[in-house]
This record gives C-alpha cells, structure tokens and sequence, in this order.
C-alpha cells in the first residue's frame, strides 16, 4: 500500500508492512527529550513507574528554558535535572556553557536524522521533520512512560500534503513559508494531522528554512511538520549525524486528507499580529506600528543563516533608540560562528543586546520581558497574550530580515 | 464516573500559556499551579472556582505549548472534566494522561453558557445540560485509550499492565 513520510516511519517502528491514518500504533522510540521545564516533572512521573530507564543513550536532557538559572526556583528545576542525568548515565545531557536551545543543538549536535521516531517534552519537538524525522510534541506522562519503557502510543494521523511550487525570492525565508501557510489554514487546521512538504519548492529551502518550517507546524495544530530526503539533508547530516539511517520518502500515489498549494515566487514578507500565528498580514499592508523591542533568536530563527540576515541589515546602522534589540544565538558553535565572522562587532556596533544561548523571552521567561502596553517584533513561534511578558502587552512575529529592518526603523518593517 | 457542576465558559484557542502563563513554569507543584489558572484572561477563576466545578472552552482548546502544568493547573482547581468543540492534540494526551476526562462535542458547545449546570457521565459521554434540557453526546476515546482513561492515567495503566501495548 503507498504510504506517506509519516506512515511509512510510524509503520516501520510498529513493526507493520503498512499503515494508515486512525490506526492506533505502539512503537519503540529512537530518542526521548526534554528540558529543564518538563524534564523535572517527567522524572517525578518516572519514578512512579518503578521502572530503570530504557536506554541512556537514546535520551536527551537539556536545560535551555529558564537556564542559566533565572530564579532560585529554576535552579532547583536545573538540579533535579542534572542529578537524574549523572544518576542514570544519560548521554545527551548538557551543562550551561556546551548547551543550547533543544531544537537548535539537537539537529546541530548530529542526534537527530532522517527515518527517525523521536518524541520530546516540547511542543516544537517537530523541528526534527526538517530532517526527515517523524518528531512530535508530548507531555511529561507521555515522556515519563517513554523513559521508562522506550515506548509510545500514536495515532497515525492524517497527512495534509503542502505542494511547494516556484522560485524563493531572495528576501523571502522559511518564516515567511510557515506564517503564509498558518495563515491559509489557520492555528487548528492541521490539528491531529501531520504536515508533509512536497514538490519542486523544496529543494528551494534551505536546512535552516526547513527547520523553521517544521518547527511551527505545531502552531497549525499539527502532531509533525515532515520534509522529504533530498540532497540538502544529505549534506547537512553529513560529518554529524553518524548512525545508519534510512530516509522514509513518500510512495507514488501516497495518501493525503487535503493539499495546500503554496507559489514560493508570490510570498511577501509577513508578520502574524497579535494574539495568534494565524493573524497573517504582509507588511507592506501593516501601515506603522511602533515597536519597543525586537527579538531575534529562538528554536525557530536562532541558526547561523538568521544571524547572518540580521548582521547583513545591521552592518553600518544603528538600532532605533526607541527599540532594545536582543539578538540570542542558538548554540554555543552559532555564538562562537557569529563572533568569528564579525557580526557580533556588527551587533553590538549597532546597539544590540547579545545573549548567550537560552529560550529566555520567547515563553516569557527573562531574558527580555515586555510591560504594559509594549509590542516587540519578535522571530519566535507564538504570540499568545501574554506570552512575552505583561497580558497587555504584544507579539508581532516575522522572519529575522523584517526583525533586523523593524530595529532599525522603530517600527514594523521590511525595508531599510 | 458521573459529576455535575456549573460551568466556567471560555471561548476559541484557549492556549496553554493562558490556562498556565510560563513565568509560574518554575514549579510543578499543582497546588501552586491552580492559584493562577486562567489568571490572564480571567483573574476570578482561580479565586472563585468550586470543587466540582466545569470548564467549556470553543475549539483548539489547550492549544500552544506541549505543558503537562496546563491540564494539572485545571485540576488541582478542582474541575474534574473539561468540555470543548475541539482540543489540541498535546493537551487532549495530556488530560487522558493524568486522568481529566475530556469531552469533545464539536459545535454543540455552543449551546452550553457559562453558570449552565451540567450532569455528566464521563463513562457514556452523555453531558446533560439542566439549566437549558439539552442533551450532547461526546465522541467516544479510541481503542486501548480508553483503558488508560479508565486505569485513571497513563502511569496508573503502566503501573497495571507493566508496559505500554503489552496486551
């Protein structure tokens, strides 16, 4: 029977020639991740089971969220998980210094690559698709079942194919992609459905836009955001990820519950306006909105290619003086990268604010939180109320080219 | 399990960060938690809610962050069901996971108000509203889900069966 990307790796884990979407599936894990946010509470769960862990060597811990440690609180959240990582001999655990964000140095790190079934304590677990993987957000019961058994139960979902067409013009990125495409089809229409990226768009992205993509397929409500193996991955995976694989490409005549045709030559540069990713607007249409603040950093728009846009725009010009601009790179590699090649000189010449690694002001956790009234435009992944910071305050969110043009012009923008 | 209690209505994509925002993400202590539920959308839940009491939200309801504190926060409130048009994915695990029952009745929810009594009967589905007479039936949990609904959660069902899909 022809499967698509995500059936064929959920049915060579079951242990099944086929799949097909509805069937429930037990299948063992390839990697089990979490962070300083949900691995604590996972541990707790896990130790309800009485069980040893499954395989130390197919588990990740990594303390991003809150860490370096913000409070006292977020401190003991870091111990519990450090204890538990030297306890049990975990082999992807990172300490402040070699870590980073979990979507960046994951990928980066070569721990995740194509054909794989990963599940992780993070709700953009799906970044991995990126990489031909089948990677889905859970809880910390589902984890904690996972640690202890290698295990996890699924519901093979429903595949929306999106038939990528045309040539990407410079200007435009994976963000713009996946913000047009939340916008079509709004925060819950790929809800308990996998995105599948198809067509000869594809090969027009790359690595760094195919993470981005997959990594807010969640913000459609979907369970896995899969793109095909091709060359790009080839030669991204090369020299890190070491381990035998075997991609898992769609059949011919593979199933699909709906397609969503996207022209990459039409895309504008976007922003999604408060409170929802689906609130897609292009920004020549925004008309002038005042920023405080600019983020550019994350799990989405953390890697090297956005640090190299945002240093391109910020070369020689200076931040608004009505605008912080926080530029948080993704991995210590990234960090160390930026600096050899200048543009953390670039940064700070500019009146940029350079952090070290952290998913910080993304969920609202420091690192730069907004008050009453202000707005940031920000290359995170949401912009729920209150995400930032205050209730009353707003994210406007946009690939990192309009981040570094909005810094400079004070407000939204895509030009400088 | 059958309950009744009167219900707290909230609207679309009630997202996670709102049922518990990321700066109380610190602890994973449920009472800790309960205190500030739904406290960026509305700051009386946390302080006027009952024991008993039933949480009606629209579609995508726990929509955002994959935090197992979002439904934890809901029931250390005291609220024994949630009822929606549609759930998130990560959520709805979440709540058959630690034993929320989550009733998925699509756009039926629009006829439920907030202050309605609702009697419920989470084995069969059936929600009864009292104060309007109107009767709704949810969509049924699949397969061996059910099981894990009924051991009260995931880990209570590992602790039972020994592994998960032993049977």
């Amino acid at each position: 029977m022809a499967m698509n990307m995500s059936e064929k790796i959920l049915a060579r884990h079951a242990g099944l020639q086929s799949v097909e979407a509805g069937q429930l599936v037990v299948c063992p894990l390839d990697l089990v991740m979490a962070n300083d946010v949900t691995g604590p509470p996972s541990i707790k769960e896990f130790e309800k089971t009485g069980k040893p862990v499954f395989d130390p060597e197919k588990i990740a811990l990594i303390p991003d969220h809150f860490q370096p440690a913000k409070d006292i609180k977020s401190a003991d959240l870091a111990k519990a998980m450090r204890d538990f990582a030297r306890k049990h001999k975990i082999k992807h655990y990172y300490e402040a210094g070699r870590v980073g964000i979990e979507h960046v140095i994951l990928p980066e790190f070569g721990i995740v690559g194509p054909g794989m079934l990963i599940i992780g304590a993070d709700s953009h677990t799906c970044t991995y698709g990126a990489l031909n993987a089948f990677s889905t957000g859970v809880g910390t019961t589902d984890l904690a079942v996972g640690l202890a058994t290698g295990k996890a139960w699924f519901k093979v979902p429903e595949a929306i194919n999106v038939h990528l067409t045309g040539k990407k013009p410079q200007n435009i990125s994976g963000k713009d992609v996946i913000l047009t495409l939340i916008g079509k089809i709004g925060v819950d229409g790929a809800l308990y459905k996998s995105l599948e990226f198809t067509g000869e768009g594809v090969k027009e992205l790359t690595m760094t836009d195919r993470l981005t993509i997959s990594n807010m397929a969640i913000e459609a409500g979907g369970k896995a955001g899969v793109f095909p193996f091709d060359e790009v991955t080839k030669a991204y995976i090369e020299g890190r990820f070491t381990k035998p694989y075997e991609p898992a490409n769609a059949d011919e005549g593979a199933k699909y519950s709906a397609t969503v045709e996207i022209n990459l030559s039409e895309l504008k540069p976007v922003v999604a306006l408060p409170h929802l990713p689906e609130n897609v607007k292009a920004i020549e249409d925004v008309g002038d909105i005042k920023i405080d603040q600019v983020v550019i950093g994350s799990c989405t728009n953390g890697r090297l290619e956005d640090l190299e846009t945002a240093a391109a725009i910020l070369k020689g010009r200076k931040v608004n003086d009505s605008v912080r601009c926080i530029i948080i790179p993704g991995s210590q590699a990234i960090y160390k990268e930026a600096i050899h090649r200048d543009w953390v000189d670039i940064f700070i010449d500019a009146g940029c604010v350079v952090s070290t690694p952290t998913c910080g002001p993304c969920l609202g956790g420091y690192m730069g939180i907004l008050s009453a009234g202000e707005r940031c435009v920000s290359t995170t992944n949401r912009n729920f109320r209150g995400r930032m910071g205050h209730v009353d305050s707003e994210v406007y969110l946009t690939g990192p080219y309009a981040a570094a043009c909005s810094a400079i012009a004070g407000k939204i923008a895509d030009k400088v | 399990m059958k309950l009744e209690g009167k219900v707290w209505r909230y609207g679309d994509n009630i997202d996670t960060d709102v049922i518990i925002p990321a700066r109380y993400l610190n602890t994973f202590d449920p009472k800790e938690l309960a205190k500030h539920c739904m406290v960026d959308i509305d700051e009386s839940f946390a302080q006027n809610v009952k024991e008993g009491d039933i949480m009606v939200g629209g579609k995508n309801f726990g929509c955002g962050s994959s935090r197992e504190h979002a439904p934890v926060a809901i029931k250390a409130s005291g609220v024994p069901v949630v009822i929606a048009a549609s759930f998130a994915r990560i959520f709805y695990r979440n709540g058959i996971n630690i034993g929320l029952p989550l009733l998925e009745i699509g756009d039926d929810v629009n006829k439920i108000k907030a202050g309605d009594v609702l009697k419920i009967d989470t084995s069969t589905g059936t929600i009864e509203d009292i104060t309007t007479g109107d009767t709704f039936h949810a969509h049924p949990l699949p397969g061996f889900v059910q099981d894990i609904s009924k051991a009260g959660g995931l880990i209570n069902y590992i602790k039972e069966k020994g592994d998960l899909g032993a049977d």
